[in-house]
């Protein structure tokens, strides 16, 4: 029977467990202050949101970082590039992940000055499919995967795959073609390769982070994808290769631009962003379709974006040695989890990037 | 005919055949319709259980997160921002809640009340994202940041009509005479109210109350935009904070099959949570008397 | 406790006594805290109306913007565009039509049956023990269900429901289409499973309520307890078992978690097959916050708040009336 001397003991043991977690909490997290406190940001904890590409890299990363001479806590939140731009742009986030590079009206829009981005990684769009009875990969190019995206092909065992895939029994089974619900760079990069190789896509649907998908289904993130692929029999999806790999699906060989058909890989990503000739000094750009025999035409870069101007002086040089990190030292756990190791240009670049970031009158980042 | 009347007679006339045989069926009916409540309950308690039991260990609740796809790590901070949410959200909810049911039941006369008890109504039917969107516009833009604090206000609205009704329907029902021998005595309305008609209706409250965090624990859609989610350890209410249903949201959507099996396990933390805290509620305070 | 008339004049004169020691001397005292009591009780209870005019007052204002450049055509039309500024909802509406409704026709037979069941039926012993793991069901949290719906329900609808329901039932047009798993069929059962307990726990009360004796009058003179159940108990609890229908078609519309799950989140054009994709106005908002900056994205999602909160409080409104006319329900017992 509950009696009015319970309350006391009762809300003594919940306050008793909330300061037992807090307490864990509390120590995980100070390893990193013991290594003498010259010139280590005072602050602890970051906070980004954006892309899911990035997920699986930037998972391992952050269980890393914290332990890191002059590491953080990094909350990262895989909320989709466009999300990950918005909390940037309402000056939620610390910092913002995405893998399509900020447009002009959504730069207009900061309210900090200007928002530098600052690639991390690169990696490949995978064109995965869930399909019985398939050894082998199926070959596709980019006119047929527009045609399957638009819906004009509709079942497994069209000509147009047929044609491509001799001495492949499809079934007579109807496609469920599954895209992203939500903002995403990953759609950024699959429909701005759609509409290099379609024009009708080009002129029907277009290419942005949101766009007006013709049919099927709709899934959150990258994960998302991956899972409805998987639990879909018939369905079809793009999802970032570290997903794929992961969970072993199967993937297609997709036509490049000189007409090889490419499995999505590492040496694919890395020979396609080879061979892309001119890159804007704010590093905004896409790659796909780029020319050369080994190029995997569905590749992008992914981004960290933030602002230049760093209010808080501290944070500021938090998040920068978080930046410096990524590129450089983080950049050993790439090719294990099938993300390529950035270019040594593209570093370079990154890193007049970062030294461009100011907190207060002082460059944020003071290393070497 | 009269034999057809007489309910002692085995049926004489196929009136009366069918008349049993229809109320065979309705009870045939109706028993099915029960078993399948009922079966559903049983069948997605089993499933949760089978699949979340063989994660559930101690690393669950003392640790963090693992990488992506690694096996090991747990939800501890989900447990742990989950906890401080409903605390936040009680320090809000209750009194708030606890004053309107005073208020409605004591000193509530005339169309002033009325218009208090249907805003208490429109509370309870207004979908829960809509405090999340709500302490999103105002709590979080302008403070620049995802907070705990805002989880908390967020859950705490969604506490207030929950524990403003039960706390009323239960203070009525504290006898009259209680009330007036009080006031007999001597004693002001408001001693009266403290000393005597609270305390004996405190098992009912506390019911109440107690109901009401356990219902908030399991809420999702206004935490996704206010307390945001975190994979660290955190105890501060500025700062993004993970709760329970969020981190079995996020694991729900991974394709990795170590994440779904921690997103079976913490559905298994959540639900007992849940279901510990109603029943013991209820047990403790007498409540499961109360029915036929 | 019966008292005897020497008793109640003791009683009397005591009190008479306590009461004149007392006054002497507090009447101001207890008035003011009494005033200060009311007063603090006021101030909370001003709180909470200052917040439910504050959420209202939010919805509306952020709205304004796509109210007053879409006005009525935000609820016909089908595109909700942010790339090109075009916002309508109309797939979203659709949805939450189409979801619910499929919710309440399945979940108000099974209800009302096992209502009826653990009224008129239940051996004693059982009832109570019933009754509470029915209601239990309402203990899981929606996103648990939203979790079963997405990686066990919708992969065996795809792989075996729908395609059973085509091949048995295809003549009906709901039954037509590609089978997703994900999608409108796959929101509806989730749904049921969700106002299920509500729409027991409801016509159980009420049946309830139905004086004992009424049914026992019926039954002496020689009626089946169906015949007790068509002629006496249903007609008494019809209005609030009405309420409860229509409460729970109110927390069907806006429910979002265990929906947005599993719905697919593609609009189609409207047809009739459940087996299509789609949203529903809740599950656009939990999806779509993110994305939405200031500006006509952020308006369109609150006018879509706006418009929930709309729907909600009318058919709250409308149940609440409903089941006060029964005269003996109250509110707390509709708290589930």
């Amino acid at each position: 029977m509950f009696k009015r001397w319970h309350i006391a003991p009762l809300l003594a043991a919940l306050t008793l467990l909330s300061m037992l977690f807090s307490a864990c909490g509390g120590a995980s997290s100070a390893s990193t202050s013991t290594n003498g406190a010259q010139s280590c940001p005072a602050t602890r904890t970051l906070n980004g949101a954006g892309s899911t590409f990035d997920g699986p890299l930037f998972s391992k990363l952050f269980t890393v970082y914290p332990g890191v001479k002059c590491g953080a806590n990094v909350n990262y939140q895989l909320i989709g590039s466009g999300a990950g731009i918005n909390d940037l742009l309402n000056q939620l986030v610390d910092f913002g992940a995405t893998d399509a590079p900020m447009t002009d009206a959504q730069l207009a829009k900061s309210p900090n000055g200007p928002i530098i981005h600052i690639p991390v990684t690169l990696g490949a769009v995978a064109i995965s499919y869930n399909l019985s009875g398939i050894n082998g990969h199926l070959k596709l190019t980019g006119a047929v995967l527009a045609d399957i995206f638009m819906g004009k092909v509709k079942t497994w065992n069209d000509p147009e795959i047929a044609g491509l895939n001799p001495g492949v029994t499809l079934p007579n089974q109807n496609i469920t073609v599954v895209h992203r619900s939500d903002g995403s760079g990953t759609t950024g990069i699959f429909t701005h390769y759609l509409s290099a190789v379609s024009d009708d896509w080009k002129t029907k649907v277009g290419a942005a982070t949101t766009v007006n998908w013709p049919l099927g289904v709709g899934a959150k993130g990258n994960p998302g994808v991956a899972a409805a692929i998987k639990a879909t029999s018939g369905s079809i999806g793009y999802v970032e290769l570290a997903y794929v790999v992961a969970n072993n699906f199967p993937y297609a060989l997709v036509q490049n631009a000189a007409g090889n058909y490419v499995a999505p890989s590492l040496d694919g990503a890395k020979a396609d962003a080879a061979n892309v000739s001119d890159i804007p000094a704010d590093l905004r750009f896409y790659i796909v379709n780029a020319p050369g025999n080994d190029s995997y035409p569905i590749s992008g870069f992914s981004w960290m974006i933030v602002y230049q101007n760093q209010s808080n002086p501290d944070k500021g040089r938090a998040i920068a040695n978080m930046l410096w990190w990524v590129t450089h030292d983080g950049q050993s756990y790439a090719s294990a989890l099938t993300y390529v190791p950035l270019p040594g240009g593209i570093v370079t670049r990154d890193e007049a990037q970062i030294k461009s970031m100011k907190c207060g009158n002082t460059p944020c980042y003071t290393g070497k | 005919m009269s034999a057809a009347a007489h309910p002692f007679l085995p049926p004489r006339s196929a009136h009366m055949l069918r008349r049993r045989a229809s109320n065979l069926l309705i009870l045939a009916l109706a028993v099915a319709a029960a078993l399948f409540a009922v079966a559903i309950l049983i069948y997605l308690l089993l499933y949760v259980i089978v699949r979340g039991l063989p994660f559930l260990n101690v690393s669950f609740f003392t640790e963090l997160p693992a990488a992506f796809g690694s096996s090991g790590g747990g939800m501890g901070e989900a447990v742990q921002g989950t906890l401080i949410l409903v605390g936040l959200a009680s320090i809000m909810g209750i009194p708030l809640g606890l004053c309107t049911g005073i208020y409605l039941s004591e000193f509530g006369r005339g169309s002033f009340a009325g218009a208090v008890r249907f805003t208490v109504m429109v509370l309870t039917g207004i979908p829960t994202i809509i405090f999340g969107l709500f302490a999103w516009v105002l709590i979080v833009i302008p403070s620049h940041g995802f907070s705990g604090l805002s989880g908390g206000v967020a859950l705490g609205i969604i506490m207030i009509p929950i524990v403003a009704s039960t706390s009323e329907e239960v203070l009525r029902l504290v006898p009259k005479e209680i009330r007036e021998a009080s006031l007999a005595l001597g004693a002001t309305e408001a001693r009266t109210i403290l000393s005597v008609v609270l305390p004996a209706a405190l098992n009912g409250i506390i019911t109440g109350i107690v109901l009401a965090m356990a219902r908030i624990a399991g809420e999702t859609a206004p935490l996704l935009m206010t307390a945001f989610g975190s994979t660290f350890w955190n105890a501060d209410i500025t700062q993004p904070m993970d709760a329970l249903p969020l981190r079995i949201f996020v694991f729900t959507n991974s394709p990795y099959p170590i994440q779904i099996s921690q997103a079976y396990a913490g559905s298994l933390v959540l639900i007992a949570l849940i279901f510990i805290a109603s029943f013991a509620v209820r047990w403790a305070t007498g409540g499961f008397r109360r029915r036929r | 406790m019966k008292t005897t008339p020497l008793m109640q004049s003791n009683i009397a004169a005591q009190a008479r006594r306590v009461s004149a020691l007392t006054r002497r001397g507090t009447r101001g005292k207890r008035r003011l805290g009494d005033i200060i009591f009311r007063n603090f009780t006021l101030l909370f209870v001003l709180i909470t109306l200052a917040l439910v005019v504050g959420v209202a007052w939010i919805l509306v204002s952020y709205s304004l913007p796509t109210i007053t450049a879409f006005g009525f055509s935000f609820l016909t039309n089908q595109a909700f565009d942010p790339v090109h500024n075009v916002f309508g909802v109309a797939p979203a509406i659709f949805g939450t039509l189409v979801t619910s409704c499929f919710a309440i026709i399945f979940a108000v037979p099974i209800g009302i049956g096992a209502a009826i069941f653990l009224v008129e039926f239940c051996p004693l012993a059982l009832r109570s023990m019933l009754a509470f793991v029915m209601e239990l069901l309402v203990a899981i949290p929606s996103v648990v269900i939203g979790l079963w719906g997405f990686l066990v329900l919708a992969s065996w609808l795809n792989s075996s429901g729908e395609p059973w329901l085509q091949s048995h039932l295809g003549f009906l047009p709901f039954f037509r289409g590609q089978p997703h798993g994900l999608g409108l069929l796959a929101a509806g059962i989730v749904l049921v499973i969700m106002i299920l307990p509500l729409i027991i726990s409801v016509s159980r009360e009420v049946m309830l309520t139905v004086p004992q004796s009424q049914r026992e009058a019926l039954l002496a003179l020689g009626a089946t307890r169906w015949e007790v159940i068509r002629h006496v108990v249903l007609p008494a609890s019809r209005v609030g078992i009405m309420g409860g229908i229509i409460l729970a078609l109110g927390r069907a519309l806006g429910e979002t978690m265990a929906v947005t799950m599993v719905i697919g989140n593609q609009a189609t054009k409207p047809s009739a097959s459940l087996f299509d994709t789609g949203y529903t106005l809740s599950s656009v908002i939990a999806n779509q916050f993110g994305e939405a900056t200031q500006g006509l994205f952020l308006s369109a999602l609150l006018e879509a708040g706006l418009l929930v909160f709309l729907i909600t409080l009318a058919t709250n409104v409308l149940a609440r009336w409903l089941v006060a006319r029964m005269g003996r329900m109250s509110i707390g017992g509709l708290n589930t």
